[in-house]
């Protein structure tokens, strides 16, 4: 009998606590179908009378969202992409290379992920300035590149690797480069495939640097744009929960496909991208 | 080859294959690391032709006598001893939680999780709405206790609060997902080792638990602790591009935006971002020196 009452005491929190987590996000679909004058009843309506997708069509017309979405959609691929490569590539020669000065390379790279980014903004903001490149698509994706980070997560998973399938390759006549590419990535497909959707959320989110290094509207992401948005939505909140809306959605849909990797990825390094 | 001694053709090898990681950290991490300490001296400085006439201390000085920076130190302090204890505290017991049931605990761990893959700026103007004193839900499901309505936004009494509620709720997931980590690495022979010795559920929690789980709180909070310190894009969303009432929400970061961007006073800027380094290296070293004798690993 106790046993019973605290597995369902369990349960009775855990929904609590679950509902209080969908609230915001049930509050601001239900928000963004509804007419203006129903986001000001009280007591509040969860499910509006006429459902107004217009409310979509009105904020999307209403800011150049679509545009902001492409520029989104390029920031974030071409990030992801590149800081792939190039950390695919540090980490090999990290983890299966022998040269000078390897140890002292690598702590001087753990060292600087200490170091807080908004730090670095004013200095990265006059290089970019001194090489012209303010207020293009390369400040927004060059700067990101490469991450230690990605670096030091496909480090692990490359040396966990047995040597003997690297000797195998090697005896079958392939080049490292052939190794690298044809074996080992294919083998840590489940690490990459975390870090990439870590990457994806990341930038897709990120906010601080291309507010800094943008200043004109053809050149906003997503949440820069929204941001600017609230500015001329006011006080509708209808067109603002939709925009929103329209922000958050990609993610979530990402989230819940591949969620797998991502709790998988967030295990084995336990720090944010 | 791995045990191999490295030699000027292994060196030139591996030197093509970190290139490209070496020239992009190089230009924007590393050089700029070393660049922001040397630009918090510069006094008198003209960055458009990248001259500068001065260098001295008169940038920390500003900083150590200037009240808004002085507000902005408090403010982060209070964000960061407000978010990570409550973060740890409700993470870890979710997740004590989310260990002990079979039925549902995926679905569970999907719904605590989604706030941390949203957009900040995004889910902020959510929250800005729930928190609204006249129309918003928080005031209403509060009104039911007889509470009267609160200026969430716009009384610096309860910015603050609004704040960290926020971010509390967007980073909970993240940290559930650690200490479940931690939980399932647990080895269930310690706790039958416990009952056989007669220890009931609270002191298995004390004696087998906690210490067992020490590494995975300490990555928590160290974790917490960093990213408390750096907050920003909550506040700028919240609080529609300015610190707060009263500045009631000023953060050293947010203070290191205004001066930088806002104001164009680059070496100011500097400065305090070196100061933000320091705190952050200060408590975690402090974090560290702590887990040494608290810490079971």
């Amino acid at each position: 009998m106790k046993r019973k009452t605290a597995i369902i005491l369990r349960y009775v929190i855990l929904i609590l606590g679950a509902i209080i987590m969908l609230m915001p996000f049930l509050w601001m679909i239900s928000t963004s179908l509804k007419t203006q004058p129903e986001t000001v009843k009280i007591p509040p309506i969860w499910i509006p009378k006429h459902l107004m997708f217009s409310n979509y069509v009105d904020a999307l017309k209403e800011a150049p969202f679509f545009r902001y979405f492409i520029n989104s959609v390029v920031v974030t691929s071409l990030t992801t992409v590149g800081q792939l490569f190039t950390s695919i590539l540090a980490a090999f020669a990290f983890s299966r290379l022998n040269f000078y000065g390897k140890n002292i390379l690598f702590v001087i790279f753990l060292g600087t992920m200490m170091v807080p980014g908004e730090m670095l903004i004013i200095p990265n903001f006059v290089t970019l300035s001194q090489l012209h490149l303010v207020n293009t698509y390369g400040a927004l994706i060059i700067p990101w590149l490469a991450s230690f980070f990605t670096v030091f997560t496909l480090r692990q998973t490359f040396q966990s690797v047995p040597d003997q399938i690297y000797y195998a390759a090697k005896i079958d006549g392939a080049s490292d480069w052939h190794y690298l590419w044809h074996v080992l990535v294919p083998i840590s497909k489940s690490t990459i495939t975390a870090v990439t959707v870590l990457q994806v959320i990341g930038s897709w989110n990120a906010f601080m640097w291309p507010l800094i290094v943008t200043n004109t509207e053809n050149l906003r992401t997503l949440p820069v744009g929204l941001q600017a948005f609230t500015s001329d939505a006011g006080t509708n909140y209808a067109l603002l929960m939709a925009a929103s809306t329209f922000v958050i959605i990609p993610m979530v849909v990402l989230y819940v496909f591949l969620q797998k990797y991502i709790i998988a990825g967030i295990s084995k390094t336990g720090l944010k991208g | 080859m791995l045990n191999e001694k490295p030699t000027l053709k292994s060196t030139g090898k591996a030197l093509l294959y970190l290139l490209p990681m070496l020239v992009i950290t190089i230009t924007f991490n590393i050089y700029p690391i070393i660049k922001s300490f040397i630009m918090s001296f510069y006094t008198k400085y003209d960055f458009f032709r990248d001259i500068v006439s001065q260098y001295g201390f008169d940038n920390f000085k500003f900083l150590f006598s200037d009240p808004d920076f002085h507000i902005a130190v408090k403010n982060t302090l209070i964000f960061v001893v407000g978010v990570v204890p409550l973060t740890v505290i409700i993470s870890l017991a979710v997740a004590l939680l989310l260990n002990r049931i079979t039925w549902l605990s995926g679905l569970f761990r999907t719904v605590y999780f989604l706030p941390f893959v949203t957009s900040t700026v995004a889910i902020a103007q959510v929250w800005h709405w729930i928190y609204n004193s006249d129309y918003g839900l928080l005031n209403y499901f509060l009104g039911f206790f007889g509470v009267n309505a609160i200026s969430w936004l716009e009384s610096p009494r309860y910015a603050m609060l609004a704040l960290i509620i926020m971010s509390v709720w967007k980073n909970l997931g993240f940290n559930i997902v650690l200490f479940l980590v931690g939980l399932n690495n647990i080895n269930e022979r310690y706790y039958q080792a416990a009952k056989i010795d007669g220890a009931n559920s609270w002191h298995q929690f004390t004696n087998v638990t906690v210490p067992l789980l020490s590494p995975i709180t300490f990555l928590v909070s160290v974790n917490g602790v960093i990213g408390s310190f750096k907050v920003f894009d909550e506040i700028f969303a919240l609080f529609n591009g300015t610190p707060g009432p009263s500045k009631s929400a000023l953060t050293i970061v947010y203070y290191l935006y205004q001066k930088f961007y806002t104001e164009w006073k680059y070496g100011i800027a500097a400065a305090s971002g070196v100061v933000l380094f320091f705190m952050i290296l200060l408590v975690t070293m402090f974090q560290l020196w702590y887990s040494k004798r608290h810490v079971h690993y």
